[in-house]
């Protein structure tokens, strides 16, 4: 069992602290590494990838350290947030050329599997830079996985993809989470990481703030009270109706509109219509106050 | 030397349109002497200004610049790099690779139209000197430059402030400096060759090679240790 070890890793860059006094362990199965843009995701990956060197603590691949040891990527594999690609070879001379650098027995079969992997297949003998994003993130995904590693690391994978893709890659990492590697990707989206990952650790400015299964987090999330502002015909006959509600817990009058907080974002988004319907007031604009990624990110950090 | 990645480097090296800036300078050197030539000007006027002054001087450094800061900052630059490094290889055979590339390609597009310049000028012993001086410092410049790009994200900069501060007008200005200067081994081997009045070697040859030697190993070991402790920065950063 291959796992990837941190204990007390920080990471500063002069004066910032990127990333500060994680401690985690990333056995098998999919796990997602979730955080608002600038948390610190891909300094952390890049840290367990032997890209950079820990200003403190210790990052361990199957219990070697990952910094100034290239015989880490024997069993690791990554996918890097750039994009960068050798544009002038076709993705079976790319995969084909990334199989020997890792000297394996026979690279055309290895080359060969792993393209099938990622369904480029049918594309391979043309020149990289002349495929779409997605094809081209997915050649990125063949060579490193064309060793078979037991750990892969993939810093936002899921971008520039379109849904099709998207499903295809979330199906792929599922199967190799299933079969037992140990696959650790980040991303900024939480449906992102719900879809693909059992397991999920949140990140936010550096610090880790949750850890654990997605559907306690998801639970965390969604159970926030949410705040929305609604206009109306008539707001105070809507604001007495709507506090006759199980799943309004406030509702605040003012000059503007209404404000309301909602205990559960689900059965509040269903009520609000029905309420405004039975009374006949006519609903002009409901809008989620506090539906930015930060904030639900900061009330995590919080509970 | 890991013939995949040597593959990689100069394909990359001829794809990109960089490769281009291969081409002028050798033209020139070679289209100044036929010039010269057919003007009917005695070569001790101009052979020494073409071949050491631009030859030597310019066309040498700038290529080996173009090339050894290419081979693998390019790669660095734009990120492809990571695909080479993500491979359990000991850093030594990345950094050879490299080097045997940037060298390569280097002597051959130096070494052969200084050996032709050579030629035209005055005689084929000439352009063997000649060709074998800049193959010298094709391989000490290659080794340069390509530390040079693991140690600046500017390469290409500080190669020419090297080129023209120190070889072009220290030298010149102080004796001392002659000793750290590439393009003196370059002049003092190609001299003692040909043994002609149109080259000046300043230096005596065994220092050249030796310094040439020490130069190239020194820049390659530190080369080695740079790649060891290469760090990649987001795209934040």
């Amino acid at each position: 069992m291959t796992t990837v070890e941190l204990s007390n890793v920080s990471r500063w860059y002069g004066n910032v602290v990127a990333v500060n006094d994680i401690t985690m362990t990333l056995g098998p199965g999919v796990t997602g590494l979730l955080g608002p843009n600038g948390a610190g995701k891909t300094t952390l990956l890049h840290m367990m990838a032997g890209f950079l060197p820990p200003s403190r603590g210790e990052v361990r691949v199957a219990g070697a350290p990952a910094w100034r040891n290239p015989s880490v990527y024997r069993i690791l594999g990554l996918v890097s947030e750039r994009e960068a690609v050798h544009g002038f070879l076709t993705a079976w001379e790319f995969v084909l050329a990334n199989a020997k650098l890792h000297r394996l027995p026979n690279p055309e079969a290895a080359a060969r599997r792993a393209l099938g992997l990622v369904e480029m297949t049918g594309a391979q003998d043309r020149r990289i830079d002349q495929y779409s994003k997605g094809m081209r993130q997915r050649t990125r995904v063949a060579a490193a996985l064309v060793h078979d590693p037991e750990v892969l690391v993939l810093d936002e994978p899921f971008n520039g993809m379109d849904p099709r893709q998207r499903l295809q890659m979330m199906d792929l990492l599922h199967q190799l989470g299933d079969a037992g590697r140990t696959i650790l990707f980040s991303s900024h989206i939480l449906e992102e990481v719900e879809q693909v990952s059992g397991t999920v650790q949140v990140i936010v400015a550096g610090r880790l703030a949750a850890s654990g299964d997605y559907r306690s987090i998801r639970r965390m999330m969604t159970h926030r009270p949410h705040v929305f502002s609604v206009h109306s015909s008539d707001d105070r006959r809507l604001a007495v109706a709507l506090m006759g509600q199980a799943s309004v817990t406030g509702v605040e009058l003012s000059g503007a509109g209404l404000t309301v907080q909602a205990g559960d974002y689900g059965t509040f988004t269903r009520t609000l219509p029905k309420v405004a319907l039975a009374e006949g007031i006519r609903v002009r604009r409901v809008l989620p106050s506090d539906e930015s990624l930060e904030s639900v990110f900061s009330y995590l950090v919080a509970s | 030397m890991n013939p995949t990645i040597a593959w990689i480097t100069a394909r990359g090296l001829f794809g990109r349109r960089r490769f281009l800036l291969l081409f002028p300078l050798p033209v020139l050197v070679i289209g100044l002497v036929a010039l010269g030539r057919a003007s009917g000007v005695s070569n001790s006027d101009w052979g020494p200004a073409v071949l050491v002054g631009l030859g030597v001087a310019v066309m040498l450094p700038i290529v080996a610049l173009v090339v050894g800061a290419g081979v693998l900052g390019s790669e660095i630059e734009d990120g492809t790099a990571v695909h080479i490094l993500t491979k359990p290889l000991p850093r030594r055979e990345i950094i050879l690779a490299k080097l045997v590339v940037a060298a390569a390609i280097t002597v051959v597009s130096t070494a052969v139209p200084m050996f032709v310049a050579g030629a035209l000028t005055d005689s084929v012993r000439l352009g063997a000197g000649l060709a074998a001086g800049t193959a010298l410092g094709a391989v000490t410049y290659s080794a340069l430059f390509l530390l040079l790009s693991l140690l600046s994200r500017r390469p290409v900069l500080l190669g020419l402030a090297y080129i023209m501060i120190w070889e072009g007008l220290l030298t010149n200005l102080l004796s001392g400096t002659r000793v750290l200067s590439v393009q003196q081994y370059t002049i003092s081997v190609a001299d003692s060759v040909a043994h002609t009045s149109m080259l000046t070697g300043r230096v005596s040859v065994p220092l050249a090679v030796v310094m040439a030697a020490i130069l190239t190993v020194a820049s390659t070991v530190l080369a080695i240790d740079r790649l060891r402790s290469f760090t990649l920065t987001g795209e934040t950063s």
